[in-house]
């Protein structure tokens, strides 16, 4: 659709609401609505695992590429690519989110977390240990993804009993059917979290 | 997905402006543009990205409504002491939704915004479909229906609508706060989605450069006392087979008022207005009464091959809900 208002128009209703720090920043109307010879690629900053990391990449990469492909961050793992399993989650900003509906060159100026990251000082972190103890696993595609995905539910106080982990842990599908194994693990590293 | 270009709005009017232009899609969560762009449902030749306009980003209760701001998130919106006190049917409905990671992504906005999770819309190949495909056809008339409408679709399209948050705002009468280039527009959430007809492509009442940056419920004795019940093929991470939200005013056993709506089973949250009149003076626990005033608004469905069992089920859970709503079950 043909904007019905002037450049100009946009341009002074741009100031007003937006002050001066609107042009300062150079976001004007005119840029924000594109011209035909904008790059399709972008040079994007992320933060990973504390790690800041500068590349140039295809605007359509995902996170979840992105930490495969260009870091080298495998553990990450890609199961359906359409958000309904679970094996991609990572945290943004401390909460769980999946990586592969994420693009990467929105993910800037976020703390991205990943299976990786999640040890300190090479000691396990309780939920991986947990997961060990209880056997929560068979083929271990899901697991990163589970484990990322409790992490989140145990600092959310969502692993108070069975039920509410399986109901919030039901976003992580595991085909080798492991739940069981995986509710405890959940629970048996909640209740160390709270001691 | 094909090639775009990438920018990101610092101010509302920048992000309006950009939603008018051809080719832009808005990105908030991402959740839905992501599986579109992937499946070739979408293909904008720029992105917007409206995460950064934190003034969208709020939840607040005033005497007379609560508001939502459009990039409020699902998780954020679900967990908040005021939606959970004075509008319970919006939390369960929410908290029944997708998963924590895709609540934690989804804004509200985008959540009305959806599309219909018909396998032969979002095939990954091109099937028949009329909202896909304009003119192609309905691959679910003559195929797997058992998902489909039961109510308010037509001869071009049975699909349903696949939003729990918003058979929940039907029956609080929300109002969707649209912002355009020219004017703010105010629209009953009714009115904010359309039926197929002969145009199953359209699907809201959005006009092009339209953004929605607010939905607001006006609060109401009724709206503490509601509840939402979901029923689905799997217990959690799954879409509805039917759905129903209710809130109710009683005295007593006895029912003064009450609103119902119904997802799952039409292209939009569908109102049973007849219900809300009928089932006035009916006690919560006489359920062959209230069964009965449950039937009218029934009278204008059309199930298809595998789908005719979504009237019965409708039918008791809005029972259910209402006992519930009210404090009896």
């Amino acid at each position: 659709m043909e904007s019905r208002w002037t450049r100009r128009e946009v341009l002074e209703t741009a100031t007003i609401l937006g002050g001066a720090s609107v042009l300062a920043r150079a976001d004007t109307t005119a840029e924000i609505a594109g011209s035909a010879a904008e790059p399709m690629e972008s040079t994007v900053r992320l933060s990973i695992n504390g790690e800041e990391h500068t590349l140039t990449l295809d605007n359509r990469a995902t996170l979840l590429d992105t930490l495969r492909e260009r870091i080298g961050l495998t553990g990450t793992k890609k199961g359906c690519d359409r958000g309904e399993c679970g094996a991609c989650t990572v945290h943004i900003d401390g909460k769980r989110a999946l990586s592969c509906l994420t693009l990467a060159v929105a993910a800037q100026a976020r703390e991205i977390t990943t299976i990786e990251g999640l040890a300190e000082t090479g000691a396990l972190h309780p939920v991986q240990a947990a997961f060990i103890r209880h056997d929560a696993f068979q083929c271990g595609f899901c697991t990163s993804g589970q484990i990322m995905s409790a992490v989140a539910c145990i600092a959310e106080g969502h692993a108070r009993s069975e039920a509410e982990v399986a109901e919030y842990m039901s976003g992580n599908l595991c085909r080798c059917a492991a739940y069981p194994q995986i509710r405890a693990a959940v629970l048996d590293a909640a209740g160390e979290a709270a001691r | 997905m094909t090639p775009f270009t990438y920018a990101r709005a610092t101010s509302l009017s920048s992000a309006i402006a950009a939603a008018g232009t051809q080719g832009v899609s808005l990105l908030a969560g991402g959740t839905e543009l992501l599986n579109w762009m992937k499946e070739g449902i979408a293909a904008p030749r720029r992105v917007v990205d409206i995460n950064a306009l934190e003034e969208l980003d709020y939840i607040e209760l005033t005497a007379t409504e609560l508001r939502l701001g459009a990039l409020a998130r699902m998780s954020a919106v679900a967990e908040h002491p005021d939606v959970c006190r004075e509008f319970p049917a919006l939390s369960i409905a929410l908290e029944k939704s997708a998963s924590q990671q895709i609540r934690n992504m989804a804004s509200m906005g985008g959540n009305l915004m959806q599309r219909t999770r018909c396998p032969y819309f979002r095939a990954e190949v091109q099937l028949p479909c009329n909202k896909r495909a304009p003119g192609s056809g309905c691959a679910a008339r003559e195929g797997d229906d058992r998902s489909h409408a039961v109510l308010g679709g037509s001869a071009h399209c049975i699909a349903t609508h696949p939003s729990d948050a918003a058979v929940a705002l039907a029956i609080f009468d929300a109002i969707v706060r649209v912002q355009g280039a020219r004017e703010t527009r105010d629209i009953p959430i009714d009115d904010f989605y359309v039926l197929p007809g002969e145009t199953p492509h359209v699907e809201n009442a959005l006009a092009p450069g339209e953004v929605i940056v607010q939905i607001a419920m006006p609060r109401s004795a009724m709206t503490p006392k509601s509840h939402y019940i979901k029923l689905r093929e799997r217990t959690s991470y799954e879409f509805a087979l039917v759905s129903v939200a209710a809130s109710v005013e009683t005295e007593g056993k006895v029912i003064r008022a009450t609103r119902v709506a119904l997802g799952g089973v039409a292209p939009k949250p569908w109102r049973l207005r007849s219900a809300e009149t009928e089932l006035v003076g009916l006690a919560l626990d006489d359920e062959a009464a209230m069964y009965r005033a449950l039937e009218p608004d029934f009278e204008a469905a059309r199930p298809g091959r595998h789908n005719g069992f979504k009237i019965e089920l409708a039918r008791r859970t809005a029972i259910r809900a209402l006992q519930v709503a009210g404090g009896l079950a």
